[in-house]
């Protein structure tokens, strides 16, 4: 651990606090579908122009229900869309350019589970990008719902923030509006300026075709030359939504650690400021929405706490190395470098692995299967816990306030009174709801692994023996449920069992957790506003973020410590106590 | 509450507006209609902004960073390592990615840290005494290797990265511990002083970035091209 590390952290976490107030202000322009936007010029005629194409008049809304369906059908149509360009991908545009290099069949199981994937905002992969997808399949097939997914995820955050701030409201916003403006007035154009910027460190963005590089060491008494293959295509825009909106489907199979995806360490750190920047901004934009900015920065500190301390363990596990390295006479002074780039080293892989399983983006710039044991929890661990740790765009501050909702809950019956929330009142309605949303991320995670466990299916797949390989599907379901995507990738999921179960998880971890939140929002938004009395219970200051924190941590150990034990913990003192391989 | 707080608190409160009354069928209905349209702008409109952008100010990195040699040849990417092998070279990482830096195929091992794989490797011959395909070298083989190729006592302790394999299996840098370890052979091949090694090993140093980010690397292909230069 050392101090470029810390001030690398530091440097980290204090630009993402600036940029917090910023964000979330021009949320709260957006998300109102009244809202003026310095943007206005360029943007309010397209914006005009969608509403007409589709029919909706931006100054009406919609209950919970009309809301919910709406969002449903929208990601079923999308689903679908996606599923049939994948299919279809051979009879599409620039199929040529990368001819005869699309080694990977796009069997009907690989297509569902990744349209399933990107649609559920995962982005799980059971296939290599630069092995399996055209240049249309990416731009067009993978790329929008990258766009999409983030969208509805930040309506749905910015449903529930409505219903909360809302006094006796049948309605909690206008998905269709909440859908447009999300995407012309944040997405995209911060997208321009961003991938711009990542070109600009050495991303690719052509239509050319891959590329044959006679390479420099050349065996003297051949006649075939040697030579390289090189990926080319329409990378920089898919890469830069793919981080922004935290979906993490790479682009090629290496995903951020390939050079070519993530370049340069400053690409790095803006890559990982990317991810949370509009989690992070969606807590300003709950503090201003219901009028309470010291609630909206108490749930960032309890994100940054949890963020932090996480991280800390994780980059500690992996700078002292795998001690099997140490006795074959390895000096590991950065750390465990199996599976990590040179010019992230172990600080920036453990913290990039970190901000990737809070949020739910799934990029990787290191390969998690081969972390130390400890260190590889971590970012499972950031996955079980509901990715509430900024979370995802969306994702993570309604995930969040399920958790508060619970909070609130759990300290009203301490103390013997009514819980209230803002002035609202939390009834057995919305602790059911809430419980509910939380009870299908941990049943869809555990469940499916055991079944995985104890199948044949399930361990043919695995690239690692003992308690690592347990690890490895673990890994898997957590990160299909928790709609990550990112991998102990030597699991090969690519076959139909694999495919099938993976995105059954994923479904169920998106749709069977935001049905419930939308019928949480709608409980809420029909409540009254009580005033705030000096009886109310607290939302902000200390004691507020250690009960949040500790309900979130007691949670998450009750459902997983058992999971735990038996994969990463007892890896870990095998690893450090006997020379005992698999 | 000042006059301007109270104002903007006015400007946010949360007011819902009137009811629509669109029912399963017309959201059915819009949800293809919004696919479309929306598709239209993010995988049609905003990619091409982007890539006619990138052509015209970043040319050279939105094409992958080419290298040409003095005949203008294309010889590799500056971002994409490769495999080197010949002693009058330096080496690049071990690689996970194909047979070797096979951008085709980018990824790790991954394999865990008790992988008896990953430490001791799998050593099978086929009947006719080739290898089999299913061989791998361990950690332990790639030790052995490095050292017997640099002519490094059994005491010498390894740079990490020499020995492990990256995560994309194309990492283009090596660590500068290694690339001082490997100065003697190249030195001997080429019949060079070890001093001019250790000055172009300095200049074709990269990073940290903006002094702070990242770790230090040495730039593989970069410091072979210069080799290959410095010959003719």
């Amino acid at each position: 651990m050392t101090a470029s590390g810390w001030i690398q952290l530091a440097l980290y976490v204090g630009i993402l606090a600036l940029l917090t107030k910023p964000m979330g202000l021009f949320l709260v322009k957006v998300l109102d579908a009244r809202g003026r936007t310095f943007l206005d010029p360029v943007i309010k005629p397209v914006e005009r122009l969608m509403y007409r194409i589709l029919g909706v008049d931006p100054q009406t809304e919609y209950n919970w229900k009309q809301y919910a369906v709406a969002m449903l059908l929208f990601s079923l149509v999308s689903c679908i869309f996606t599923y049939a360009i994948l299919r279809l991908q051979a009879c599409l545009p620039w199929y040529g350019a990368a001819q005869g290099h699309l080694s990977t069949v796009m069997t009907p199981d690989l297509a569902f589970n990744t349209a399933v994937s990107f649609t559920t905002n995962t982005n799980w992969q059971s296939y290599g990008g630069e092995n399996t997808m055209s240049y249309f399949s990416q731009m067009v097939g993978l790329a929008s719902h990258n766009f999409f997914s983030a969208a509805t995820g930040i309506a749905i955050a910015a449903a529930l923030v409505r219903a909360i701030a809302r006094d006796k409201a049948k309605t909690i916003g206008n998905f269709w509006v909440d859908l447009v403006r999300i995407n012309l007035y944040v997405l995209i154009p911060v997208c321009i300026v961003y991938a711009l910027f990542l070109v600009s460190q050495g991303m690719i963005q052509n239509f050319r075709p891959y590329t044959d590089i006679t390479v420099l060491e050349q065996a003297p008494a051949t006649t075939q030359p040697a030579v390289q293959t090189l990926q080319m295509g329409p990378m920089a825009s898919q890469v830069a939504i793919k981080m922004l909106g935290t979906n993490g489907g790479g682009y090629a199979n290496a995903n951020a650690a390939h050079p070519f995806e993530n370049p340069t360490p400053l690409s790095n750190f803006i890559q990982m400021l990317s991810i949370f920047l509009i989690p992070s901004g969606l807590t300003y934009y709950l503090g201003r929405t219901v009028k309470s900015q010291k609630h909206g920065w108490a749930v960032w500190a309890s994100m940054a706490v949890l963020f932090i301390g996480a991280t800390t363990v994780c980059w500690w596990a992996e700078s002292r190395g795998n001690p099997h390295f140490a006795e074959l006479g390895v000096v590991q002074t950065g750390g465990n470098m199996e599976g990590k780039e040179v010019r992230f080293g172990i600080f920036n892989s453990a913290l990039f692995a970190n901000i990737t399983t809070d949020a739910s983006c799934g990029a990787v710039n290191s390969m998690h299967d081969s972390y130390t044991p400890l260190g590889g929890m971590m970012p499972m661990l950031n996955i079980q816990l509901g990715e509430i740790i900024f979370g995802g765009v969306g994702a993570g501050l309604y995930g969040m306030l399920v958790f508060v909702v619970v909070t609130i809950f759990i300290a009203g019956l301490m103390v013997g009174r009514t819980p209230e929330y803002l002035g609202k009142k939390i009834e057995a309605y919305d602790v059911k709801t809430a419980s509910l949303a939380i009870l299908i991320l941990t049943h869809s995670i555990l469940i499916f692994t055991a079944w995985a466990c104890i199948s044949d299916w399930g361990r043919a797949g695995l690239n690692n023996n003992g308690p690592h390989g347990f690890s490895e599907m673990l890994y898997a379901y957590s990160s299909a449920a928790g709609n990550n995507g990112s991998a102990f990738a030597g699991l090969n999921t690519n076959t139909p069992w694999w495919n099938t179960t993976m995105a059954l998880a994923m479904l169920f971890g998106r749709f069977l957790m935001i049905v419930p939140i939308i019928a949480l929002a709608g409980s809420l938004a029909g409540k009254k506003r009580i005033p705030q009395s000096a009886g109310s219970f607290p939302v902000s200051g200390v004691t507020f973020v250690v009960l949040l924190v500790g309900t979130i941590l007691i949670a998450g150990a009750l459902t997983f410590l058992p999971a735990l034990a038996l994969g990463p913990i007892v890896e870990h003192f095998l690893m450090t106590n006997t020379t005992q391989l698999f | 509450m000042s006059k301007i707080q109270e104002q903007r608190a006015k400007q946010h409160t949360e007011v819902a507006l009137a009811q629509a009354s669109d029912g399963i069928i017309r959201h059915f209905w819009m949800s293809i209609v919004a696919t479309i349209a929306l598709a239209v702008l993010v995988s049609g409109v905003y990619p091409l902004i982007v890539w006619g952008l990138a052509q015209m100010i970043f040319p050279n990195q939105a094409n992958g960073s080419l290298l040409k040699d003095k005949d203008g040849k294309i010889v590799g990417s500056a971002l994409i390592g490769q495999r080197f092998t010949d002693p009058r070279f330096f080496h690049p990482r071990p690689s996970a990615a194909g047979s070797g830096y096979d951008p085709m195929a980018s990824g790790g091992t991954n394999l865990g840290p008790t992988s008896d794989k990953l430490i001791n490797g799998i050593h099978k011959k086929m009947p006719d005494g080739k290898d089999d395909p299913s061989s791998f070298d361990g950690v332990k083989d790639l030790v052995a290797a490095y050292r017997r190729e640099n002519g490094l006592d059994a005491v010498t302790r390894i740079p990490a990265d020499a020995v492990t394999r990256s995560a994309s299996g194309l990492d283009p840098h090596i660590s500068v511990a290694n690339a001082l370890l490997q100065v003697p052979r190249i030195a001997r091949a080429r019949n060079m002083s070890q001093e001019q090694l250790r000055t172009l090993i300095d200049r074709y140093t990269q990073g940290p970035d903006l002094g702070i980010l990242g770790e230090a690397g040495v730039n593989v292909l970069d410091i072979n091209l210069a080799l290959e230069d410095m010959k003719q």
